[in-house]
């Protein structure tokens, strides 16, 4: 089947076989990280139209807590948009490495664009890990199998969760807006390549009660670049010495 | 209306998706699109990527601050010193178990949960 057969069932099958990515832990993780989306924009008073829209269009869920937080502090578009636009830098980056892996011998660019809003870093580790065993020509069904259904599926799971949520009591529905947090402080530490990133996690939040009291509305904005900044140097300063 | 453009600025059905429109799908989708328009033109260990990357993750750090020690809502029900508890705690089992976010997360979990159980009981 893999080799023979026309070529519409072979594409069937390369998708397929992206789509039982769906059942691995990654996917397993992100639900979970979703979970907490639909908890913590319950909390924020956003409706479960909004936050499932939100999960379909934004796909980043750094952007989307960013947005979330920022619908709760009051943060005015353009700073929002200006926050956002610092959190999801990391994506071009990304795309940029995936492209190479992706591209077939005629895969067209409006493909690429169309699949590359599925591109956040479940997919992206899926996809890096995995399509070098994949032929080129199917790549981007392969890749298409995986991150279309996660982000759909996602979008489905927090509009059930965010409703299923009203039969919760409050302290519950905290509990599940917890989730965001602890996923996030430990995927970041986990796929923070360098050092600089790792003292980055430290950094933003250590800045941020600084930042909260100095520029209330844009902690979030002046914690990110100062700490964000300050654990650039601080990683260029420890390697520096461990080279010497 | 220029005066506070937020969330919940406008009061009208529409206006949430024009802002999460705004100020999320553009400015998170125009970082993917670049990067299919420029795929082999940009330096990955140029000291712009390597910084946008540390900024980006601090971004992040300061808004898991924020739910950690200035939440509202629900959040802010469950004590401090347990949210931090179980901040801790879902990062240790984490690095202690070898590197497993779920592991972690049912670490925290299981202090808030552990807290509400004493809290209902107590």
């Amino acid at each position: 089947m893999r080799t023979d057969g026309p070529p519409d069932r072979r594409g069937l099958y390369w998708f397929a076989q992206g789509a039982k990515g769906l059942m691995t832990p990654p996917a397993f993780i992100l639900f979970s990280a979703f979970v907490g989306i639909a908890g913590l924009s319950r909390e924020a008073g956003l409706t479960w139209i909004e936050a499932a829209f939100m999960t379909a269009t934004i796909w980043a869920l750094p952007a989307q807590i960013i947005l979330v937080g920022a619908s709760v502090a009051g943060t005015s578009l353009l700073a929002t948009a200006f926050a956002v636009l610092l959190s999801s830098v990391r994506l071009m980056p990304m795309v940029v490495a995936l492209m190479p892996e992706l591209r077939g011998p005629r895969t067209r660019t409006p493909t690429l664009l169309f699949l590359s809003h599925f591109v956040a870093i479940t997919g992206w580790v899926f996809a890096m890990e995995r399509l070098t065993d994949v032929p080129r020509a199917y790549r981007t069904t392969y890749f298409a199998g995986f991150a279309v259904p996660l982000t759909v599926l996602n979008t489905i799971l927090v509009a059930v969760v965010f409703n299923l949520m009203d039969n919760l009591p409050a302290l519950a529905t905290g509990a599940l807006a917890f989730l965001t947090p602890v996923y996030f402080f430990c995927s970041l530490y986990g796929s923070a390549r360098e050092l600089s990133g790792r003292i980055a996690l430290f950094s933003g939040m250590a800045v941020l009660p600084i930042a909260h009291a100095l520029a209330p509305g844009f902690e979030i904005l002046v914690a990110g670049l100062l700490g964000g900044a300050g654990a650039y140097f601080a990683g260029r300063i420890a390697e520096g010495r461990r080279l010497r | 209306m220029s005066e506070d453009l937020s969330y919940y600025g406008i009061a009208a059905d529409w206006w949430p998706f024009a802002f999460i429109l705004l100020a999320g799908w553009l400015p998170t989708d125009i970082w993917r699109t670049l990067g299919v328009l420029s795929s082999g033109k940009l330096d990955e260990h140029s000291p712009v990527a390597a910084i946008s990357r540390t900024v980006a993750t601090a971004l992040v750090s300061a808004v898991i601050g924020q739910l950690v020690f200035y939440p509202t809502g629900s959040l802010a029900d469950i004590p401090a010193i347990v949210r931090i508890g179980a901040m801790a705690a879902g990062f240790g089992v984490y690095l202690g178990v070898g590197r497993r976010i779920l592991a972690g997360i049912a670490a925290a979990e299981l202090v808030i949960f552990g807290w509400i159980a004493f809290s209902l009981w107590a």
